[in-house]
């Protein structure tokens, strides 16, 4: 990637809130700039090359359990090679090994693709670029919050090199199975590196998230009032509110399962039996864990979606050549949503004997919370109608994004009904539904936005052929694996299984699930072109020029370099919303938002 | 060496797509035009494939509701359960409709509006009466889906008939037990410090409540048409007692005792006779059988059952901790726990203790 920094252009540009800048960057050595750096947009790619790795991992640990569930039994090269003697002895893996994978599988992709990951690249890239600021309120804890988050990547991948095995009780780590080293194996050391990796990365979480809340509201730049703030920025700062409320209840939960680990408390154990012999502890509650789990568990759901949402808003709306529809609306249900996600826990625990009024309130809540998200789905529609559509890439995965966030939401609304949860809690229905709706969006999004502010991370273009068949690839690719599992969910076939083989009533679904991994294969292969392009691109892809999706948001007035201090002058002042695209009596489809309003202009979608 | 190969063959796959794509993009420079850049015939190419996608999907769609939906579970075996399945589909029929509608106005839209030249954009920012719209009618629809649904949770979840029968379903890593509570109805007292080998479930001694109650392993009976009222406990991690032919579930929690209850309305002689039964009971057995007959063994034929299943990851057999359900008619069932003694029967107490041991 070339790195014309502007180092001499940036100085007369500082602000005073970033002038200890000025003292060291002279002395730049390759270890500040790319490794300790404390600069958004790096600290932004590194956030992303690690997350891709870190996916890429999760995705073929996903395979391998596919392949078991498809084929129980049979022996797969692949497996062996992925896995090694140990663990894929024989070319097949074992019920423990599948656990293991399911588990860290889950809370990689959870955490650290879709939450350190996506907000932590996107988050870093443009909150300062989009608001005009020099760089984060604090880019030592923003280097901090990378740091944290790769150790905490590690330390969860260390798991597999241990003799006992990763985590694997599942990614939710319920106790007592995950308390007690008896219960199972993936409960001895793999549980105490998943509790470490789990800390640190809460701390990374919590010092992006101050960072980023304080970034929006101190360093916008003159005339960035919050409703002219772009709707990636909006979700972005709800985003960060939510993880920063959310992920110290986490931390809290963690905590006391290490002291009931480690430390003979019972805050989650009470009479058990286990290993021959009856424990010690009473009093505690299991029921206690989840409700600390889903008090965060719930809202971070949201912290994987708004991101995504935000990114989608941005992208449909350049694309489409239109102002995002009702911005305003779109501001007032991610609130709405930011708020109703806390409130909504309980839907997770419905089947714990939770008493049935309380288990009213969360039906009501929850179905409150369908509401925000249905004026999203629709605004994104009606953003596109009569407009004038670009097919980059990125738009593709934003529309794909939106036909899985409905069809992904509308599954929820079943599973919120706890009547029919009753049938379907724990089954395959409810893997099908969160998939769509919290996982392929996401994982759309995410695309989405590399696809395209790839020219602001790399400077350059990615190849779009590739990223069409990219596209098509995985978006059927993702309806083909998880449309199915509604099915399997509804003949009763519950999540977690190493096989379905146990029951004869499930033989006759068997070929399901065959079709559902040949599909999982087929987006493996896609995301290997994805893969290729990624890096490619990175390195190779043709130049990209200033603007080039014409856009009307900030971060396309800086220069094609990676400008220290991202505006080589002066900060950019803004005089109107992001959204002025195809505006009538303009004389381009675009207006940035640093065009001063003409006379009698209206701002904000007036005209 | 076999791994080094892999790694070859990937790192030369790679170099190899990537002058294939340093070739193409010479090429289109070579003519004048930017690779990067979408052309209106990108857009249109784009476009049909949206449209195209929305009739495969939908062709897609009902293809797994043809394909699939047999396999679903059989009619409701319980009464609650009917009630269930009629609530389910009724929200689907909604569901379905706002999945129909939507994704047909998004890739109709995706199809219609594709960039190209001379086309009149409409600036369109908010329209205040169209977001009430989409605001009210969703509300609306959610209130009836509410509605319905809570209506049937609380029926659901209300308290048992109070002369409904009692059993205990206990759960520890990786099977089931049940305890019926003999003539008086009442479960005795349970302790987890009085587990032994052969006191299973920690039964205590002393309690008179007890003194009738039986284990039964391995399968549990219930009448057909009488309330049952399951309780559960947990040995040791938190499991769940899924009956899906029942649609009924619940956690079973160490440290504390969950209840659920529902009335079994069809016998599983009877299940066994339903047609529908039948035509998945056959397609399963011609699966097995040739499974079997491939590997060269032989293979009991597979008949209907009902079954009672772990929902909640609870180790690494979890995939495997089952219990037979059997509905019988009430004569039946009566003959049936009359050849179960009591737990802590007088002699010949110590053979029964016996026989849940060895069974453990
Ligand atoms: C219309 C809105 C939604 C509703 C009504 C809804 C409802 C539910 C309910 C009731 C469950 C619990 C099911 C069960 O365990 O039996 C659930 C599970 C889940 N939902 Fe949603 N949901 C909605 C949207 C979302 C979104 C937007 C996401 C993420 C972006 C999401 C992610 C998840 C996840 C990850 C789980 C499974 C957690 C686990 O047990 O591992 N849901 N949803
Ligand atoms: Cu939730
Ligand atoms: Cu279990």
């Amino acid at each position: 990637m070339s790195d014309n920094h502007g180092h001499h252009e940036s100085h007369h540009g500082h602000d005073s809130h970033d002038h200890h800048h000025d003292e060291h960057h002279h002395q730049e050595s390759f270890v500040t700039k790319y490794i300790f750096s404390m600069d958004h947009k790096t600290i932004s790619r590194q956030f992303l090359i690690t997350a891709v790795i870190m996916a890429f991992l999760a995705m073929l640990m996903s395979f391998i359990f596919r392949l078991q569930l498809a084929w129980p039994g049979e022996e797969f090269a692949i497996i062996n090679f992925l896995l090694g003697d140990k663990m894929g002895k024989d070319g097949m893996i074992n019920p423990e090994t599948y656990m293991a994978l399911v588990t860290i599988h889950g809370t990689v992709m959870v955490f650290m693709v879709l939450t350190g990951g996506l907000s932590g690249t996107f988050s870093n890239l443009l909150i300062p670029y989009q608001i005009g600021a020099r760089d984060m309120a604090s880019g030592f804890l923003n280097m901090l919050s990378y740091w944290f988050f790769f150790l905490s990547s590690v330390i969860m991948m260390w798991g597999f090199f241990i003799e006992s095995g990763p985590a694997s009780g599942g990614w939710t780590v319920y106790p007592p199975l995950s308390a007690l080293p008896q219960a199972m194996d993936g409960s001895k050391m793999g549980m105490t590196l998943w509790l470490v990796s789990m800390s640190l990365f809460i701390i990374s979480a919590l010092l992006a998230g101050l960072n980023y809340i304080v970034t929006v509201i101190q360093l916008r730049t003159k005339g960035m009032t919050m409703t002219r703030l772009p709707l990636t920025v909006w979700a972005f700062f709800v985003t960060a509110i939510l993880g920063v409320l959310s992920f110290p209840v986490l931390f809290s939960c963690a905590l006391l399962l290490i002291f009931d680990r480690s430390f003979g408390t019972s805050f989650y154990l009470s009479d058990i039996y286990i290993g021959g012999q009856a424990l010690e502890q009473t009093g505690g509650s299991p029921i206690l864990y989840e409700h600390l789990f889903w008090f965060l568990g719930h809202p971070e759901v949201y912290i994987i979606i708004l991101p995504a949402l935000g990114l989608t808003s941005e992208i449909i709306s350049v694309n489409s050549r239109k102002p995002i529809f009702g911005y305003r609306a779109m501001i007032g249900s991610i609130l709405a949503i930011g708020f109703l996600s806390f409130i909504v826990w309980g839907h997770h625990m419905f089947m714990t004997g939770m008493n049935p009024f309380l288990g009213s309130v969360f039906v009501f809540t929850t179905l409150l919370i369908a509401i925000p998200s249905a004026v999203k789905a629709f605004n994104y529609i009606t953003t596109l109608w009569k407009g004038n559509i670009r097919y980059t890439p990125a738009m593709l995965f934003a529309i794909g994004l939106v036909s899985t966030f409905i069809s992904g939401g509308l599954t929820g609304i079943i599973l919120a009904d706890s009547a029919l949860d009753i049938n379907i809690h724990d089954t395959q229905f409810v893997t099908a539904h969160f998939h769509i709706v919290m996982g392929v969006s996401a994982i759309l999004g995410m695309c989405a936005g590399v696809y395209h502010w790839f020219p602001k991370l790399f400077l350059r273009h990615m190849n779009k052929t590739l990223g069409y068949i990219h596209f098509w690839g995985t978006f059927i690719a993702a309806y083909g694996v998880f449309f199915p599992m509604h099915f399997l969910g509804l003949a009763g076939v519950p999540r977690r299984y190493y096989s379905n083989s146990a029951f004869p009533m499930f033989d006759n679904l068997i070929d399901i699930n065959i079709f559902i991994t040949s599909f999982a294969a087929l987006a493996a292969a896609v995301q290997l072109i994805f893969l290729f392009n990624f890096f490619y691109s990175m390195f190779r892809g043709p130049k990209s020029e200033q603007n080039p999706w014409n856009s009307n948001t900030l971060e396309w007035t800086t220069p094609m370099a990676n400008t220290h201090g991202n505006w080589p002058g002066a900060l950019p002042v803004v005089h109107r919303w992001p959204y002025d695209y195809s505006k009538p009596g303009k004389d381009q489809d675009f207006v940035p938002q640093t065009v001063p309003l003409a006379e009698g202009e209206v701002d904000g979608g007036g005209h | 060496m076999i791994k080094f190969l892999v790694y070859v063959a990937i790192i030369l796959g790679a170099l190899a797509i990537g002058y294939l794509v340093r070739v193409f993009e010479l090429a289109s420079s070579l003519k004048g035009t930017k690779p990067e850049v979408i052309t209106e015939k990108d857009n249109k190419l784009q476009a049909r494939l949206m449209l195209f996608f929305l009739f495969a999907f939908f062709a897609y769609v009902i293809w797994n509701l043809v394909e699939f939906a047999p396999r679903m579970l059989p009619v409701s075996a319980s009464e609650h359960g009917v009630e269930i399945d009629w609530l389910f589909n009724f929200n689907m029929a909604i569901l379905f409709f706002v999945f129909t509608i939507t994704h047909i106005i998004l890739f109709y839209f995706a199809f219609k509006y594709y960039g190209r030249k001379g086309i009149q954009v409409t600036y369109l920012a908010h329209d205040n009466k169209l977001e009430m719209i989409w605001t009210i009618i969703p509300a609306i629809v959610l209130a009836i889906i509410i509605i319905f649904g809570l209506k049937s949770w609380n029926k659901i979840t209300s308290d048992a008939d109070p002369n409904s029968m009692i059993v205990e379903v206990y759960a520890q890593q990786y099977n089931w037990t049940a305890r019926y509570a003999g003539a008086d109805n009442k479960l005795g007292d349970a302790n987890y410090r009085l587990i032994t080998a052969t006191n299973d479930l920690g039964m205590d001694e002393k309690s008179a409540e007890g003194k009738d109650d039986i284990i039964v392993k391995n399968e549990i009976h219930i009448p057909v048409g009488k309330e049952v009222e399951f309780k559960f406990r947990s040995r040791d991690v938190i499991h769940s007692a899924y009956f899906p032919h029942f649609r009924a579930q619940m956690n079973c929690v160490p440290g504390m005792t969950t209840m659920f209850h529902f009335t079994p309305t069809i016998t599983t002689a009877e299940m066994r006779k339903d047609p529908y039964v039948i035509q998945q009971v056959k397609e399963i057995n011609a699966i097995r059988q040739a499974a079997a007959k491939k590997e060269g063994r032989t293979e009991k034929p597979y008949e209907f059952n009902y079954i009672l299943l772990c929902n909640k990851i609870c180790g690494k057999s979890h995939y495997d901790m089952q219990m037979r359900v059997v509905v019988d008619t009430e004569a039946d069932y009566k003959k049936w726990l009359a050849t179960k003694p009591a737990f802590f029967a007088a002699p010949p107490a110590d053979a029964t203790k016996k026989e849940v041991a060895e069974i453990k």
